[in-house]
């Protein structure tokens, strides 16, 4: 799986055991008192990546990254960037900069003494300082804004005078804290795409954080799904959301159906699962490694899911039931479909044409999905 | 997560030399004196400079006696002057503090409720005495209230009256001038905490069906509560202890504990005496200081 | 939001404001009344500015002046000093030891009434007098000390509240970019708490102005503060160009308190929009 959405580190290195990391989280605990924020956490970042760490609040994604910034001292293990340790190194001395969630642009200082507060504090020749601003603010297009202070700036303004200011002093990271959260949604998705172009012609490694898992997807070349404090799965996009590893993930990372069974046919090639829930079996063209008569479930995307009237051939994957429920979202309608176990199913359907046959409420349907879409979690 | 983490990295020493300074100081001119007044006010008055004898007393040759003396404390409780003060004291700081809520809430709800702009301006001109001298404010009063003064002037030149009245060195003088000196320090934390609210809190109540004075009675009253208590501290206390207000309004019957104590001190040079006052009122408002922090400390916490 | 007051509320704000200002207005008044009886205005000869000249030929009210307006200099310079430093420690340090002393010494001195820590100064300073030797009487040094003791608590709290307002990410950030601790501390977090940290000066300057009872404890003879002076005037009845007086302070303190707190709504939205 080397399709990604987001950055393309084309030779993706993490599935090369012999590359070298850039950034090495070795073994990391943060405690607060009892409370261990992030739990034991090993990561390894390569040169040009946007690795995303996505969560829910309280996580522990903010407190890795503030980490990684020098802002925490982890309890225990080791931080590596480019081969050095940087466990102990203040903020001040480390090669990394960080884009603030608020963004905490000096409101005292204008656009241009902004982006140039971090080198001149690094003794940077005046005349390079002018020229190194000028250069950036004009990457980031605000050339003409350089004389104003933050509170005439809009909101997408701001967002790109922290940005400029973080990446002005070629940081070897870049630490990004929700950097599209406080814009609104029509900005955000431009932003995005300007986000990623901006790290490709520099080549700076991003470490993003985010509780959005849209923009998680958009951005990353990779992304850490975490959950009390531990990260539960790092992968690609793809990789995260067709193959989660876990009932956490599926479940977090888009929508899914998820159904209990049990394995009663387990072949190196297929296995078949008995669910009580769904009242069905299911049938998937892989094998997975768990103990026979162990406890699964079976995730199923809700777009995966095929919907008719009249029934499918075969026994397997196939369910029937009553339409519930219906939201037309335009693009897309959702259906929630009442199993007669008493399950509701979630099934998503495009729109493709206008006047497409219309199934409605309380029609009896057929729900049918391929032998491949399932996907098999044990925990 | 707060920048206590590298602070406490990269800041030990810094961090200590920031609050050193001040807790020395503090410490030095601060609780250091409170020793020393209740060292005093277990010694005997001497006439000598200055006027107590040292607690600490050579006996024999080599063995050092503490001589306490609890005398001062048994004549401030046998002398009924003394006992009347205090509870005068505390009885004029009450009414004061009432009246204060009387006047100063509905300003400080009209305040808060203003638009921005009036708003500002209206604070404006409640903190504008308060930075006036309190000791020419109180001033004023004098020449409002005097037989001839102000206010009698208008009153005769109306026909209301035929006579003067007697205002000046009357409990009501005082009270005017307590309340007037103290009313900014009572709307200011009330106004502070009326501000936050949420009014549509009161729509919401009207919706579901209060009457507006109950939903006043209900909501806005309970909500501004840490405010009210925090202001109605901000002038209890210092009524309790108040000097310049009885001794330029209240005339010579004018009873109140802060000109007991200084008569005691500058007129009589009883030290010893002053400091058992000072000790027995320190006594009394310990526990309202303590109230008044934690509310204090319950209000901030609800800002953040 | 709408900001309509019941006809009850704009009656009692009303009045509060005519018991506030009366007062006020009625000295700013006589103040230009030529009878010596104050209150009785002589039409005749009024208005008049004789108790101005009166008033600034007063050698007795002038010398007081001078030693207040050291004294509250002084004090005002001192306890921005220790109330920011005070203030700073309370605000970012979340526990040291001595925490609590110190908050509980920070809020204490604002109730406390002002005979108690006069008393008690003055017991403290004629202590140490007997013991080291310092300080030798009572004048101006130990006034000033008794003036910052209180008016430090004040900046303090001013300084506090700013602070825990004030958005940390702007310290991070300045560090994240280079800064050390020491400079974040003088190009970022001062300049951006400066309007907080010069009310608590002018806060700290007006107090000690004036300040009656503490004074009158801690100064020693021929230091007279000019509330002193005042106070021993007015204990003998009013006196016009005590009227004066009040008038001029009132001028300059409206002025300087409608200049700082337009300058300080300037700096508020500045602020405001960058948060």
């Amino acid at each position: 799986m080397t399709t990604s959405g987001g950055a393309l580190v084309k030779a993706a290195p993490w599935n090369d055991p012999n590359a070298r990391p850039y950034v090495q989280v070795d073994r990391i605990t943060k405690s607060f008192g009892e409370f261990k924020a992030v739990d034991d956490v090993s990561l390894k970042i390569y040169k040009g990546e946007i690795f995303c760490l996505l969560g829910a609040s309280g996580c522990g994604k903010t407190t890795l990254l503030r980490m990684l910034g020098g802002f925490e001292t982890p309890s225990s293990g080791k931080i590596f960037i480019d081969g050095e340790d940087m466990t102990g190194v203040p903020p001040y001395e480390r090669p990394v900069n960080m884009m603030f969630q608020s963004y905490a642009l000096f409101p005292h200082m204008n656009v241009e003494q902004n982006v140039a507060f971090g080198l001149k504090q690094d003794g940077v020749a005046k005349s390079e300082i002018q020229d190194r601003v000028a250069t950036m603010l004009g990457l980031v297009k605000l050339g003409d804004f350089a004389k104003r202070k933050p509170h005439q700036l809009s909101g997408g303004q701001r967002q790109r005078v922290a940005l400029a200011r973080s990446l002005v002093k070629r940081p070897k990271l870049l630490l990004l804290d929700e950097p599209l959260g406080a814009l609104d949604k029509k900005l955000r998705e431009h932003t995005q795409f300007e986000l990623i172009s901006l790290q490709d012609k520099l080549g700076v490694t991003f470490v993003v954080v985010t509780h959005d898992q849209e923009e998680a997807m958009t951005l990353a070349s990779r992304i850490g799904v975490m959950n009390q404090g531990e990260i539960v799965q790092a992968g690609t996009p793809s990789e995260i959301y067709e193959f989660p590893s876990s009932k956490f993930v599926a479940d977090f990372v888009g929508s899914v159906n998820m159904f209990e069974g049990k394995l009663i046919e387990d072949e190196p090639e297929y296995v078949r699962i008995g669910s009580d829930e769904l009242g069905a079996t299911i049938y998937v063209s892989h094998g997975i490694s768990a103990p026979p008569e162990a406890t699964v479930w079976a995730a199923v995307r809700p777009e995966k899911i095929f919907m008719s009237t009249a029934a499918p051939e075969g026994t397997d994957n196939v369910v029937r039931g009553a339409v519930q429920d219906i939201a037309y979202l335009g693009d897309l309608s959702i259906y929630l479909v009442k199993l007669p176990t008493g399950k509701v199913v979630r099934v998503t359907q495009p729109n493709t044409s206008r006047h497409a046959e219309a199934i409605t409420w309380d029609q009896q349907v057929y729900l049918s999905w391929d032998a491949t879409s399932p996907v098999v979690v044990t925990r | 997560m707060n920048t206590a983490g590298y602070m406490r990295r990269f800041g030990v020493t810094g961090r200590g030399l920031v609050v050193v300074l001040p807790y020395l100081w503090l410490l030095l001119f601060f609780v250091v004196p409170f020793v020393i007044v209740l060292k005093i006010s277990f010694s005997d008055i001497d006439l000598a400079i200055p006027p107590y004898k040292p607690l600490l007393e050579w006996v024999g040759k080599n063995s050092l006696a503490i001589k306490l003396d609890f005398n001062n404390y048994a004549f401030l409780f046998t002398d009924r002057l003394y006992i009347n003060a205090f509870l005068n004291s505390i009885k004029v700081a009450f009414i004061s503090t009432v009246l204060c809520i009387l006047i100063g809430y509905p300003m400080a709800y009209g305040i808060a409720r203003a638009k921005p702009a009036t708003r500002n301006l209206l604070l404006l001109l409640v903190i504008l005495p308060f930075w006036t001298s309190l000791l020419l404010r109180v001033y004023a009063w004098i020449g409002l209230l005097k037989a001839n003064g102000v206010i009698n002037n208008v009153l005769i030149w109306l026909g209301v009256i035929q006579d003067p009245l007697t205002m000046l060195y009357t409990p009501f003088a005082m009270y005017i001038g307590i309340v007037y000196s103290y009313l900014p320090f009572f709307i200011l934390p009330l106004y502070a905490n009326l501000e936050k609210m949420d009014w549509q809190l009161l729509e919401a109540a009207e919706d579901l069906g209060c009457k507006p004075w109950q939903a006043f009675y209900k909501i806005t009253l309970p909500l501004s509560r840490n405010g009210m208590l925090a202001g109605s501290m901000l002038v209890f206390i210092p009524a309790v202890g108040e000097f310049v207000i009885p001794a330029l309004l209240g005339g010579p019957n004018a009873l109140m504990i802060g000109r007991v104590l200084w008569d005691e001190f500058f007129s009589n040079r009883a030290w010893p005496v002053a400091s058992a006052v000072a000790i027995l009122l320190l006594i009394l408002l310990v526990p309202f200081m303590m109230w008044y922090q934690s509310v204090q400390a319950r209000e901030s916490a609800g800002a953040r | 939001m709408n900001y309509k007051s019941s006809y009850f509320i704009l009656t009692c704000l009303g009045f509060g404001f005519a018991f506030l200002y009366i007062p006020i207005l009625s000295m700013v008044v006589f103040s230009f009344n030529a009878s010596k009886l104050v209150t009785v205005w002589d039409a005749a000869h009024s208005p008049t500015l004789k108790w101005y000249y009166s008033l600034l030929n007063n050698e007795e009210i002038l010398d007081a002046a001078w030693i207040s307006l050291k004294v509250a200099v002084i004090n005002a310079s001192g306890s921005v000093i220790l109330g920011t430093l005070a203030g700073f420690g309370l605000a970012r340090f979340s526990q040291f030891r001595g925490r609590f002393t110190l908050n509980a010494m920070t809020t204490a001195p604002l109730v406390m009434p002002e005979v108690i820590t006069g008393l008690s100064l003055l017991l403290l300073f004629v202590a140490l007098e007997q013991l080291i030797g310092w300080p030798a009487g009572r004048g101006i040094t130990t006034m000033t000390i008794g003036h910052m003791t209180f008016s430090m608590a004040y900046v303090t709290v001013i300084v506090n509240s700013r602070l825990a307002t004030f958005d940390t990410a702007l310290e991070e950030a300045a560090m994240d970019l280079g800064a050390r601790p020491l400079k974040v501390f003088f190009v970022i977090t001062l300049p951006i708490i400066f309007p907080a940290i010069l009310s608590g000066w002018l806060l700290a300057f007006t107090l000690s102005w004036d300040d009656l009872v503490i004074s009158s404890f801690t100064s020693g003879p021929g230091s007279s503060t000019l509330p002193m002076v005042v106070f021993s005037k007015v204990r003998l009845g009013v006196s016009p160009e005590i009227n004066v007086l009040a008038t001029i302070t009132i001028t300059v303190v409206t002025l300087m308190i409608v200049g700082v707190s337009l300058w300080m709504s300037r700096m508020a939205k500045l602020d405001k929009a960058a948060v």
